[in-house]
């Protein structure tokens, strides 16, 4: 994986020097907050180092906190496999929103992407597949134009290529600061997946902590098989809303994994560390003929 | 366009406005026989949505509505116009039903969003929006919307992807209520006023950025009196049946899956 981080680094670098003119080459990517951390469910500390060795799970109470997408990416897929495809499309500002760039950048510095979704076609287990993650420490996650339009050509590339597609989802919804423009994103990206889907293309879609709003109601709800991860938060309205709305508290366990299975929502609920291996068999299973085992 | 504050508030205040009519007022005056048909075969009949058949220039022609309810009485029936997932379902059972007999679909938008709340969320409240988003772009039949007062968010969505796609001069379209906006983003609901001016919401807006195709002219406003806008909806609906029936239905997809694909704005390095 190493390598890819080296590549990505280094083109995140020259687009940092052309866009934000500024040189950040001395910034390495994800600095540990503190040596140790408290676990968001046990409330109980953490040596950093062992989390992250443990797949960023609890080790104590088993509650997975959120990774970012190359984190996720590098779990995933094999080494050296990931090819990624435009990462050098940027958000601009269509609403004149004060605070809007000056936020985006700062995304960008801390988290070493161009923006909130990371796609491209890299292997699991061998199985060449078409790969997207939302990075829920980038803006929430939140789904722009770009978010919009790097998903809907992901899912052209797997369909063009005859590759199945896996989306791990992760955000808030659809971005305020772009308006009405994010919300047809809604429209896009399912779209493009209703073409994939009559071409018969498979599409897995892993909703992880938190998918709600416009991603749940759009393409993270789309999957042939819609699996979610452990300790998510998923939904369409967000729980302070319907609190707000219905004034009455919600039910424990409310918009849980654990909640969307018992409600027929997704097919099953997968700890972190069996998600590499339960996808890389239903890759296999659905393999196509032209798909490269 | 760039209207100022004040100006694009009113617009907000008409599309709100107590007297301004709702969508059992278009169907009353455009469509004389229409048949409600009820009910989403799996769970229940959402009263948000009024769907079913009507005649239109001597042809049948499927009507989908977000109904928000004038009286406190009818509001609290049709819950606002706020859609429960069996309500999103009922439209896709309905407009797949046209499809199938090759009538035209016309969708009225009216509605603050998808109604938040425990039963929708443990019926799938996401996955009845995506599914229909899904589904819809590619019905095979002309389909045609009109934004009556309040597009609001994936609850308007749901049943906004259409052929062409239009709002009457009053109305708002947006991801979010101007006070929902300035709450997130603000940090201060009472800045709607500023947050309304700034979320490109106006058809004059929606236009410039191709998210719709025709606004249709009030003359006087519709709290006022109806008629001139109900006419002007009335001819718009005919023009379009026309245009579009006679396209390819092969192509009427492909025009509609492009017409969508192209939306948003970015920067390519
Ligand atoms: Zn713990």
């Amino acid at each position: 994986m190493s390598e890819f981080l080296d590549d990505r680094q280094a083109k995140l670098n020259s687009f940092r020097k052309n866009i934000l003119k500024k040189d950040t080459t001395t910034t390495p990517i994800n600095i540990p907050e503190g040596i140790f951390v408290q676990c968001e469910a046990c409330l109980k500390v953490i040596y950093q180092r062992t989390l992250d060795d443990n797949d960023g799970v609890c080790p104590h109470c088993g509650y997975h906190t959120k990774i970012n997408a190359l984190k996720r990416l590098s779990m995933m897929l094999d080494k050296e496999s990931f090819e990624e495809l435009d990462p050098l499309l940027i958000s601009v500002n269509p609403l004149k929103m004060p605070d809007y760039d000056a936020k985006r950048e700062k995304a960008i510095q801390e988290s070493g992407l161009n923006e909130a979704f990371v796609g491209g076609i890299g292997s699991i287990d061998g199985i060449k597949t078409a790969i997207g993650v939302l990075d829920a420490s980038f803006m929430m996650g939140s789904m722009g134009s770009v978010v919009g339009e790097k998903v809907t050509r992901l899912i052209e590339k797997a369909s063009i290529m005859h590759l199945p597609l896996v989306i791990f989802s992760a955000s808030g919804g659809a971005r305020m600061q772009e308006g009405i423009l994010s919300l047809m994103q809604m429209i896009k990206t399912s779209a493009a997946l209703a073409k994939f889907h009559e071409q018969g293309g498979f599409y897995l879609s892993v909703l992880t902590n938190p998918t709600t709003g416009g991603v749940a109601a759009s393409f993270a709800s789309l999957g042939d098989i819609n699996i979610a991860e452990r300790s998510s938060l998923i939904g369409f309205a967000g729980p302070r809303v319907i609190k707000q709305t219905i004034k009455q508290d919600l039910p424990e366990g409310f918009q849980t994994a654990e909640f969307q299975l018992s409600h027929g929502q997704v097919d099953m609920i997968l700890e972190r560390k069996k998600m590499r291996q339960t996808i890389a068999r239903l890759l296999r299973w659905h393999a196509s003929r032209e798909t490269d085992i | 366009m760039n209207m100022n504050e004040d100006a694009v508030w009113e617009k907000v205040k008409l599309a709100r406005h107590p007297k301004r009519p709702t969508a059992k007022s278009i169907i009353k005056s455009l469509f004389p026989d229409f048949m409600e048909l009820h009910g989403d075969r799996l769970y229940g009949d959402d009263s948000a949505f009024i769907t079913g058949i009507a005649t239109f220039q001597n042809g049948p022609i499927t009507i989908i509505a977000q109904e928000k309810g004038t009286t406190t009485e009818e509001k609290i029936k049709h819950n606002f116009g706020m859609g429960h997932p069996e309500g999103y379902r009922k439209a896709l059972r309905i407009m797949k039903q046209a499809e199938k007999f090759n009538r035209p679909i016309f969708c009225i938008v009216d509605t603050p969003g998808a109604y938040p709340g425990i039963g929708a969320e443990e019926r799938g409240q996401a996955q009845a929006i995506a599914f229909n988003l899904r589904e819809i772009i590619r019905l095979r039949t002309p389909i045609i919307i009109v934004v009556l007062s309040e597009g609001g968010s994936g609850g308007a969505l749901a049943i906004g992807v259409g052929d062409s796609v239009a709002m009457f001069e009053n109305s708002i379209y947006s991801i979010l209520s101007p006070e929902g906006f300035a709450s997130i983003l603000y940090k201060d609901a009472t800045k709607a006023k500023e947050a309304a001016a700034i979320m490109k919401i106006t058809p004059e807006d929606l236009k410039e950025l191709s998210v719709i195709d025709t606004i249709i002219p009030e003359d006087e406003g519709l709290h006022i009196n109806p008629k001139a806008g109900f006419e002007a909806l009335k001819n718009y609906l005919i023009n379009e049946i026309n245009r579009l029936k006679i396209i390819d239905v092969n192509e009427l997809v492909d025009l509609r899956f492009e017409k969508f694909r192209k939306m948003g704005q970015f920067e390519q390095l």
